[in-house]
């Protein structure tokens, strides 16, 4: 990126780095964003390939895949898939789209690239740290996408990988561990720059209640990666001890495997897993979401041209999402046999936990209330978050409840419903937020016709795959069905569901073809977007696009609070924080 | 950085604290890298504690374990704590030398206990006691191996701060006594893992 556009801020020249270290291995926040959101895109491809492979095996059982089937002769020879194979396919969609996919675009991507631009820092407060966190990342997923090659294949005990099942499994589980272990480095790296990045470059005025609310809950996410990874990590560390050391951690007491008895010495306990893996994993749910209510936050207020309805009232509640998101884990592990006292408290602390979701989901909708909304790509994208969101967290609370839990535990009802919350919703927060921050990075805008042709065909197909789901887990269908459920008598009735999600889902992989196409043709455009191509207030919309090393012409000082959108009286209809001109305080 | 104009030069707060928070960066970082050690270490000793209420019989660890090996090991490492403040306090009283023999006893504490956590193991392994001899002792050997791996890395950080990274200090004293600050931090917590450790694993 050049770096004239006025950035002599009294250093002089700046020496121009070579093409590995600006591009490569760089330390400036702006390209490690790119690079995390462009890698952690590709994962998403790339989860969604396998997943559609598994739609094949489920739509048309034991059935050869053409052409492609034939390419795979290891987990489909002759193109008919192995059980094994399909598990390591189910496995590795769960850990890619969660770990390698969205969380590296929502918090890696967005993250890096807008917080220090709307908070007014030149940089994350440590650029080194960062490069090592994108590396680390990298590496965890080359470990991951390797394992794909071993003898026996990549890990294939879920994404959840459960012991014992996990401790026996074949070797693509030790590249499991050993990539998280470069995750959750990578993270953890990650979480402590947000962190202090946040609370020390500030600008000038920018108090914290006059954070954006993207800002805020980057803010909280980076707390729950902090605090709720290191336990995953030290169970990373003990299955590793039971694969290679041959030690019991997991392993209870006369296992039996294929008619053997294993040769160790039990005494271990498969539930320390479930519960140290799900000590992560729920706060994950929310590092998930959180940073896709933050992007939609910035666009709702964006295109409504009014204030965010109820700003304070959603930082108390992304804060309150954050502590509470520690102890509701064991709602995952009620028919574990963990006991009646256990289950009554998490399924209280579930409930509480859904009052600050519902704040802000109807502080988003209250704020479309009276405005006069632009609608257009990103806006699209962010209003069909709200339903789908709402749609994921309502089918959550029978989750929650552990009479209803019994019955709906494990179907496709549980798929359904945390799909709704992070496909449909936490993925159309992140394709907003590309097209809203694009002419940032780039100068240049998307496409509006090609935007539409991606959003419309997007929506209908992602309602095409999850909401069948629903039906088949209410009618009892087990989520683990290699067979996709024929075998069992109560699914006949919604067996042709199956095909309904496959064809959807194939078809949502044609509707992506717009955005691809779009990404890569609006980068031939002229640079003409300009530093604000959406009137918006907040900070990073004062720095040239794209901005250059050190973001700010001038040091940016934050006059009034983040949405100050129609104010009454003013010439505009948008006041940016960082404008002195009509310098009231607040 | 080879660059004349390193990123360094336009982050605020690298040396300096900030007013309203009264934290420079590097010290707020390495807090809260702290707290993501407690959670990991909090996490294993959460592990060991279901592991051991839920067995049917759990060897008390003096059957295992070298108590007076292990208490030796704590006056070890408590000592290079002190050596490791005294290191800091002589940079503050800008004495570069009494900082070189302070900080040189701190990495050579290391070294004493990660010797004696040789003999240890090797006596261990020489009786026929290993990891997957049962779960007490798969606790003892994961927990005092990851431990251990801290007091070398805690060795890595203090050993080229004693060496190469001794050069700021001609250059940005106060930055680099930041820097002694944070290793400080870091060791002292290796030191109160152990602390934890030593009554859990060997005595309880």
């Amino acid at each position: 990126m050049t770096d004239h556009a006025g950035h002599d801020d009294g250093h002089g020249h700046h020496e121009e780095l070579g093409f590995w270290r600006k591009y490569v291995f760089s330390v400036d926040h702006k390209v490690i964003g790119i690079q995390y959101a462009i890698t952690g895109l590709l994962f998403l491809f790339f989860g969604f390939c396998l997943m559609m492979l598994m739609r094949w095996q489920l739509a048309f059982p034991g059935s050869p895949l053409p052409v492609i089937g034939g390419l795979l002769s290891r987990g489909m020879p002759g193109g008919i898939m192995l059980p094994e194979f399909y598990n390591e396919l189910g496995a590795m969609h769960g850990t890619i789209m969660v770990f390698l996919g969205v969380v590296p675009l929502a918090v890696g991507g967005f993250g890096n690239f807008v917080l220090p631009l709307q908070i007014g820092a030149p940089d994350m407060a440590f650029p080194r740290l960062n490069m090592a966190s994108y590396w680390s990342f990298f590496l965890g997923g080359a470990v991951m996408f390797a394992s794909f090659f071993l003898p026996q294949g990549a890990a294939q005990s879920g994404w959840t990988s459960y012991p014992p099942l996990s401790n026996i499994a074949p070797s693509g589980q030790t590249a499991w561990l050993i990539g998280m272990i470069f995750l959750i480095t990578s993270s953890l790296l990650g979480s402590v720059n947000f962190i202090v990045t946040t609370i020390q470059l500030r600008v000038k005025g920018l108090s914290f209640f006059r954070l954006p609310f993207f800002v805020w809950s980057q803010f909280v996410t980076a707390f729950l990666l902090l605090l709720a990874f290191p336990p995953l990590e030290a169970a990373g560390v003990m299955q590793l001890m039971d694969r290679l050391a041959g030690t019991s951690f997991f392993m209870p007491d006369g296992l039996v495997v294929s008619g053997n008895a294993l040769e160790v010495s039990g005494g271990g306990s498969p539930i320390l897993w479930q519960h140290l893996f799900w000590f992560l994993a729920h706060p994950e749910v929310y590092v998930l979401i959180l940073p896709a209510l933050g992007i939609v936050a910035e666009i709702v207020a964006n295109n409504t041209r009014k204030p965010l309805w109820g700003y304070k009232s959603m930082v108390y509640a992304v804060v309150a999402l954050g502590f509470l998101s520690f102890i509701v884990w064991a709602h995952h592990m009620f028919l574990t046999g963990m006991g009646t006292i256990m289950s009554a408290f998490f399924q209280t602390t579930t409930m509480i936990i859904s009052i600050p979701s519902v704040i802000i989901l109807t502080a988003l909708i209250l704020s479309l209330w009276g405005g006069s909304i632009r609608f257009n790509t990103p806006m699209l994208f962010a209003l069909a978050f709200l339903p789908m969101f709402g749609i994921g967290g309502l089918t959550g609370l029978p989750l929650g409840l552990t009479a209803a839990d019994i019955h709906l535990h494990d179907t496709y009802y549980v798929i359904g419903h945390f799909h709704y919350v992070v496909a449909p919703g936490t993925i159309f927060a992140l394709f907003a937020g590309v097209y809203y921050w694009y002419p940032k990075a780039t100068g240049r805008r998307m496409s509006e016709v090609l935007g539409k042709l991606h959003f419309w065909p997007s929506f209908f197909f992602m309602n095409g795959i999850f909401f069948p789901m629903l039906i088949q887990g209410m009618a009892g269908m087990s989520r683990r069905m290699y067979d996709g459920g024929m075998t069992y008598a109560h699914n006949e009735s919604v067996l042709w569901l199956n095909k309904v999600i496959s064809f959807s889902a194939w078809g949502l992989a044609l509707a992506q073809i717009p955005f691809v196409l779009n990404f890569f043709l609006s980068l031939r455009k002229p640079k003409e977007a300009g530093a604000n191509p959406w009137l918006a207030t907040t900070i990073e919309w004062a720095a040239p696009s794209p901005p250059g090393h050190g973001n700010f012409a001038e040091v940016p000082v934050a006059y009034r609070g983040p949405y100050e959108y129609s104010v009454p009286g003013d010439a505009e209809d948008y006041t940016p924080q960082f404008d002195p001109a009509s310098a009231r305080t607040s | 950085m080879a660059s004349a104009h390193s990123i360094d030069d336009v982050i605020p707060y690298t040396v300096a604290p900030r007013e309203d928070t009264g934290l420079n960066n590097v010290k707020l970082g390495i807090w809260l890298f702290l707290a993501s050690e407690v959670m990991l270490f909090g996490a294993l000793f959460a592990g060991y504690l279901l592991l051991r209420v839920g067995a049917t019989d759990w060897p008390e660890g003096r059957t295992y374990l070298s108590v007076p090996w292990a208490f030796t090991n704590t006056l070890v490492l408590i000592s290079s704590s002190v050596t490791m403040v005294m290191a800091w306090a002589s940079l503050i009283r800008k004495d570069l030398g009494k900082y070189r023999l302070w900080m040189g006893l701190t990495v050579l504490g290391g070294f004493g206990f990660l010797i004696i956590k040789y003999i240890e193991y090797s006596s261990k392994f020489h009786h026929g006691y290993f990891p997957e001899t049962n779960t007490f002792l798969a606790i003892y050997f994961t927990l005092t191996a990851l431990h251990g791996l801290h007091v070398i890395s805690g060795m890595a950080v203090n050993g080229y701060l004693l060496g190469p990274g001794t050069k700021m200090w001609q250059t940005e004293p106060q930055r680099f006594t930041n820097r002694v600050e944070a290793a400080g931090l870091f060791w002292h917590f290796v030191d109160l893992v152990w602390i934890f450790l030593f009554p859990i694993l060997y005595l309880l």
